[in-house]
C-alpha cells in the first residue's frame, strides 16, 4: 500500500510528498484539508525529535517541505481557516544576543503543539518585550538567550516588566545554551527549560492544559 | 643528516616528546630563576596529565575569553581598538591568577582590521552590537550556495577566493568578478591586467592598511605571550582547526543550509569533507610549528548530543574528524577538543583513538560518564561553567570543584577546567577554581 500524505511528510520523502500533493490538488482536495494533514504530519515530526529520533537536521527539512507544499495549495485557498490556538506565547532571544537556532526550535514545537507563537526574534529589545506582551496579553513568555552576556539582558527583561505593572499577568520561561536554573532565580523569571520540549510542557502546565 | 627524513621516521610518541621539549624550553631570558622553575612546574604538571601519568596535582586552566576586560575595568571594544589597554589587561590577568596554562590575547582580535576589511563573519562591540557588550557574535549565512560544492571539490583555493572571501570581506567583493585564477604559465599578463583594473584598487588599498593595522596588533599579542613566559606562565597557543563537518556547517553553509544537504546531497556533502580535511590538518600543523606548541585547538559545535542523531554523528561528523585527529597525533600534535553543549551520546565512539593522545574539555556532558568511558583513553577537563561562575558564591564553586577532583581526578589524566570561556564572573569564584586545585588536587 502506497504511504498516505501525512507518513510521507512526517517521513520527509520530499519528491513523494510533493507529487501526492500536486495530485491531490488536481483531484480536487480541498487545500484546508491538506493543510489540516500537514498540520498533523508536523506533530509528528514534533513527536519524533521530542522522543529523540528527530534532530535538529530534521526539523529544518521538515519545515522547508512544508513551505513548499504551503506554496501550492496558496492558489488554492478560497477561505483562511480560523485555526483554534490554545493560547499565546511570545518568544524572543534577549538584547545583544543574535542566536536563534533553539530559538526556532522553541517555535517550531510550540506552533505543531497548537499555540499562537509570536516570535520577535533576535537581539530583542526590553521595550519590544513589554510592548509585545501589553498588546498581546500572552499568559506565556520565553526569553531565550545562548551567551552569558543574555543573564542580565534576561534580568532587565523581567524588571521592565515589573516595573510596567505586567509581571504578575504572565509567566516567564527561559532557556538556551548556557542558562540553568541559577540564571533563572538570578533573572527572577519562573521557570528555566532544558529544551524545547521543556518549553511546550511548561506553557502547557501554565494555561491548565496537560 | 636528513632532518625530514629522521623526522618521518619518529613515531608520534617520539615526535611529541620533540614538540613538548621545544614548548618545555621557549626562546626567552626568564626573568627570574624563580620564573624559569615555575614554567617548567607548571608545563610539566600539564603534560603529564595529557600522557594520563600522574602530575603532583591536577593542573588547572581558566580560558581567559573576554574575562580580562571586565576585570581590567574596561569593555571588550576598547580592548578591540586600544592594544594598549589589552596588553594591560591582559598582564594583570596573567599576573593575578595563578593558572598552570594561559590564554594568548590572540583571539581577541584588531576590531580595526575588521572595520578596514568590512569583515562580515563577525558582530562585535559598536559595530552591530551595543558598545558595551561583553562578546562578539558570529554572523551564520549560507556564504556557500547548496550547488557550488562541485565548485569547492574542485579547487578550494579557487572557491576561497572567487565565492567565500568576496562575500565576507566586504572589500573583497570585487573578487567574486575575477576570472578563475589558475594561469601559471609564467607570463605575467594575467596577474598584471588583473592588477590594473580600477575596481581593484580599493582592494590593494585596503590589503595594504589592514595589513599593517594588523601588524600593529600582533606586535602586541607576541609581546604579551613572550612577557609572560618570561615571568613562567606557558601558553596553550598553538594550532587552531575546526571538525571537517563545523567548517561547512558553520563556515559555509549554515544550520540550515547544512540539514539540507544532509538529505538533499549528502554524497556531495561527504565528498567536500574529505577535500577539506588534508586542509585543515595542513593549516593546524603548520600554527603549530610556528608557535612552538604543540596543542591544537578545536571548537566543536554542531556534533553535539542535540544536533544529529548517533547514526548521522557517524556518517557526517566522526569518520572525517578521526582523520583530522589522527593526522594531528601523527605529528606529534596534541589536539584539544572543547565540546560545547552535552556529548554523552558520543563518548563511545569518541573513544575510539589511541591511548594518552588528545584532551577533551566537555562543557554540560556527564563528567562522572565522561570519566567511566574515557578514564582509560583521554585526558579530561572542563564542566565548571559559566552559569555558575555567574550566579554561584566562591563556597559553592570551591566545593563544585572539589567534587568534579574527586570523580574525575581519580588516576591522573585529568585537568581542572572552565567548560567554556567567562566574559564576566565575580573574580573570586575563578581564584576559587584555582584554590581548589590547589588544595584538592594534590596526588599522594
Amino acid at each position: 500500500m502506497p504511504k498516505d500524505f501525512i507518513s510521507l511528510l512526517a517521513d520527509l520523502e520530499e519528491e513523494e510528498v510533493i507529487k501526492l500533493t500536486k495530485k491531490r490538488l488536481e483531484a480536487g482536495d480541498e487545500a484546508l484539508t491538506i493543510l489540516e494533514d500537514s498540520r498533523k504530519a508536523m506533530e509528528v515530526v514534533g513527536k519524533r525529535f521530542a522522543g529523540g529520533q528527530y534532530f535538529i537536521p530534521e526539523l529544518v527539512y521538515s519545515g522547508e517541505l512544508l513551505k513548499q507544499i504551503t506554496e501550492l495549495v496558496k492558489p488554492h485557498l478560497v477561505q483562511s481557516g480560523d485555526t483554534k490556538h490554545l493560547s499565546k506565547v511570545v518568544i524572543g532571544t534577549v538584547a545583544g544576543d543574535i542566536h536563534d537556532i533553539g530559538l526556532n526550535i522553541v517555535d517550531f514545537m510550540l506552533s505543531v503543539n497548537g499555540f499562537e507563537v509570536y516570535n520577535l526574534g533576535v537581539d530583542v529589545p526590553v521595550k519590544k518585550f513589554v510592548e509585545k506582551m501589553k498588546e498581546t496579553s500572552a499568559p506565556v513568555l520565553g526569553l531565550s538567550g545562548f551567551l552569558t552576556l543574555a543573564f542580565d539582558a534576561m534580568k532587565d527583561t523581567v524588571e521592565a516588566l515589573e516595573a510596567a505593572g505586567i509581571r504578575g499577568k504572565m509567566k516567564i520561561m527561559i532557556g538556551g545554551g548556557q542558562m540553568d536554573d541559577e540564571v533563572r532565580k538570578y533573572a527572577k523569571a519562573d521557570a528555566y527549560g532544558k529544551d524545547a520540549m521543556a518549553a511546550v510542557f511548561l506553557a502547557k502546565k501554565w494555561i491548565g492544559d496537560n | 643528516m636528513n632532518l625530514a627524513k629522521k623526522w618521518d621516521g619518529l613515531s608520534w610518541q617520539e615526535k611529541r616528546e620533540e614538540r613538548f621539549k621545544q614548548w618545555l624550553s621557549p626562546d626567552v631570558k626568564f626573568s627570574t630563576p624563580q620564573a624559569e622553575k615555575l614554567y617548567k612546574e607548571r608545563l610539566s604538571r600539564f603534560i603529564k596529565a595529557i600522557k594520563m601519568e600522574k602530575p603532583d596535582r591536577v593542573p588547572v586552566q581558566i580560558p581567559a575569553g573576554s574575562f580580562p576586560a571586565h576585570y581590567s575595568g574596561t569593555t571588550l571594544r576598547t580592548l578591540m581598538y586600544d592594544y594598549g589597554a589589552l596588553k594591560k589587561a591582559w598582564l594583570k590577568f596573567i599576573r593575578d591568577f595563578d593558572m598552570d596554562l594561559y590564554d594568548s590575547p590572540g583571539l581577541i582580535f584588531s576590531g580595526r582590521v575588521y572595520e578596514i576589511l568590512d569583515y562580515k563573519l563577525y558582530q562585535w562591540p559598536g559595530h552591530g552590537l551595543p558598545s558595551d557588550i561583553s562578546m562578539h557574535q558570529f554572523v551564520e549565512d549560507e556564504y556557500m550556495k547548496a550547488d557550488e560544492y562541485d565548485a569547492f571539490i574542485k579547487d578550494p583555493f579557487d572557491f576561497s577566493l572567487r565565492y567565500f572571501l568576496p562575500r565576507t570581506w566586504g572589500t573583497l567583493a570585487p573578487l567574486s568578478s575575477m576570472t578563475r585564477f589558475n594561469s601559471a604559465l609564467g607570463l605575467p599578463f594575467q596577474l598584471l591586467s588583473l592588477c590594473a583594473n580600477p575596481d581593484f584598487q580599493p582592494v590593494f588599498q585596503a590589503m595594504r592598511e589592514a595589513s599593517q593595522e594588523l601588524a600593529k596588533w600582533q606586535a602586541v599579542v607576541s609581546e604579551c605571550s613572550q612577557l609572560a613566559k618570561e615571568a613562567g606562565c606557558p601558553s596553550a597557543a598553538g594550532g587552531m582547526a575546526l571538525a571537517p563537518f563545523d567548517t561547512f556547517a558553520d563556515m559555509f553553509r549554515g544550520t540550515r543550509g547544512i540539514a539540507m544537504d544532509m538529505y538533499r546531497q549528502p554524497d556531495k556533502l561527504l565528498e567536500a569533507l574529505e577535500v577539506v580535511t588534508p586542509q585543515s590538518i595542513e593549516s593546524a600543523v603548520a600554527a603549530a610549528d610556528m608557535a612552538g606548541c604543540p596543542m591544537v585547538f578545536i571548537p566543536l559545535h554542531k556534533g553535539a548530543d542535540n544536533f544529529m542523531s548517533q547514526k548521522q554523528y557517524e556518517k557526517f561528523y566522526w569518520p572525517t574528524f578521526r582523520k583530522l585527529l589522527m593526522a594531528l597525533i601523527n605529528e606529534g600534535c596534541v589536539p584539544r577538543r572543547v565540546a560545547d553543549g552535552s556529548y554523552n551520546e558520543r563518548l563511545e565512539i569518541i573513544k575510539d583513538l589511541p591511548r594518552a593522545s588528545v584532551v577533551w574539555i566537555f562543557e554540560q556532558t556527564d563528567m562522572t560518564k565522561a570519566k567511566d568511558v574515557l578514564g582509560d583513553t583521554a585526558c579530561i577537563g572542563g564542566n565548571v561553567t559559566a552559569a555558575q561562575l555567574y550566579t554561584n558564591t566562591p563556597q559553592a564553586i570551591k566545593e563544585y570543584c572539589r567534587q568534579l577532583i574527586e570523580v574525575c581526578g581519580k588516576g591522573g589524566g585529568y585537568i581542572l577546567s572552565l567548560g567554556s570561556s567567562v566574559d564576566r564572573c565575580n573574580p573570586k569564584n575563578l581564584q576559587a577554581v584555582i584554590e581548589a586545585a590547589k588544595e584538592y588536587g594534590v596526588y599522594k
